[in-house]
């Protein structure tokens, strides 16, 4: 008998999952249904769980909306946000959230992330980015950095690498945020946030790919990995605290852009409205 | 064991990855066997930091009252 909340939110006949030991991908799934369930138990807070849909596309990050007990579709590669979309405009109550990956959000649906982020789409997404094409054994993907070993780039990638979070802010989201797995407790606030957010959400999770990532790039086993993400991933109110100099290198987590442009579905239904009456 | 919590082990979940060994404030947890366990020596605190990082879900606290 797993915890309460995996009782809860998981379809636990299909766990254990998949994934390889020490995968972040199971921590940042933990993290979407910890913030859930603490959204759905606030009484102030207006989430039912029968209006959340949890949409995810193609990777080793989308087997998670198997494994999540909510409405779920497992969509096509790259396209969970064009899926997504149409969930939100058939039905705009819907709290609709993505899971992808870095290589299903930012490359093969790298046009269906800016143009949702440009439309202010209402959805959330949550990219489980882990620097790797995992599923089909260790390609580099758009944010494996550059110099990095993977099996398509055997003596080093020469590509520089997306920061999603920023691409996403770039492309006219409204609201851009980084976690990560070490920071368990802020990535669920984060996470937290997004949802609660009206227009396009961003989350950029930095995952661990211990066993094609990490490996290949002799970066250790999981616990090393998560090591370097507690020394060079910094939580909001430290990062703001730090001394210019021992910034360089870390990167901040927390939200990074925010702002409230009008919402897709309103603005559409708005349109729709103004026009019956001129008729 | 400290309160009213305890500690769980799911054993044919736990993947041996070490995150939980690693990351417990008290070192209170060790691999045996590729598997998770916790120490004799009840240096538990019941804090959870392993529940909130084990990505199998393997290892997590119930609340006893209930």
């Amino acid at each position: 008998m797993p915890s309460e909340l995996i009782h809860r939110y998981m379809r636990i006949d299909h766990l254990p999952q998949i994934w390889c030991p020490g995968c972040g991908n199971g921590t940042i799934m933990r993290d979407v249904a910890a913030a859930i369930q603490e959204l759905i138990d606030d009484p102030e807070k207006d989430i039912n769980r029968d209006n959340i849909v949890i949409v995810s596309g193609i990777g080793c990050s989308s087997r998670a909306a198997g494994y999540l007990d909510f409405n779920s579709i497992h969509t096509t590669h790259g396209r969970a946000i064009a899926f997504a979309t149409g969930i939100k405009f058939a039905n705009p109550k819907l709290n609709v959230i993505v899971l992808t990956g870095d290589g299903d959000c930012s490359a093969i649906g790298g046009n269906h992330l800016i143009h949702a982020a440009r439309r202010n789409m209402g959805l959330t997404v949550i990219a489980f980015n882990n620097n790797i094409y995992g599923m089909t054994g260790g390609q580099y993907s758009p944010t494996t950095p550059d110099g990095d070993v993977a099996t398509t780039a055997p003596f080093g990638n020469v590509d520089r690498p997306f920061d999603i979070a920023n691409l996403a802010s770039g492309a006219g989201a409204s609201f851009s945020a980084r976690g990560d797995v070490y920071h368990v407790r802020e990535t669920i606030d984060i996470i937290k946030e997004a949802i609660q957010h009206k227009g396009f959400s961003l989350v950029d999770v930095y995952s661990v790919c211990p066993t094609y990532y990490g490996r290949k790039n002799h970066k250790g086993s999981a616990v090393d990995m998560l090591r370097w993400q507690k020394e060079n991933l910094i939580p909001t109110a430290r990062y703001y605290s730090m001394p210019e100099e021992e910034r360089a290198g870390k990167k901040l987590i927390g939200i990074l852009s925010y702002n409230d442009y009008p919402e897709y579905t309103e603005e559409y239904a708005k349109l729709v409205k103004a026009y019956r009456k001129k008729k | 064991m400290i309160g009213r919590k305890q500690l769980i082990i799911e054993d044919a979940w736990c993947k041996g990855c070490g995150i939980c060994v690693a990351f417990c404030p008290k070192q209170a947890l060790e691999l045996r066997d590729g598997k998770v366990h916790l120490k004799d020596d009840g240096q538990c605190i019941t804090c959870g930091l392993c529940e909130m990082r084990c990505p199998d879900y393997a290892i997590y606290l119930v609340n006893m009252e209930e």
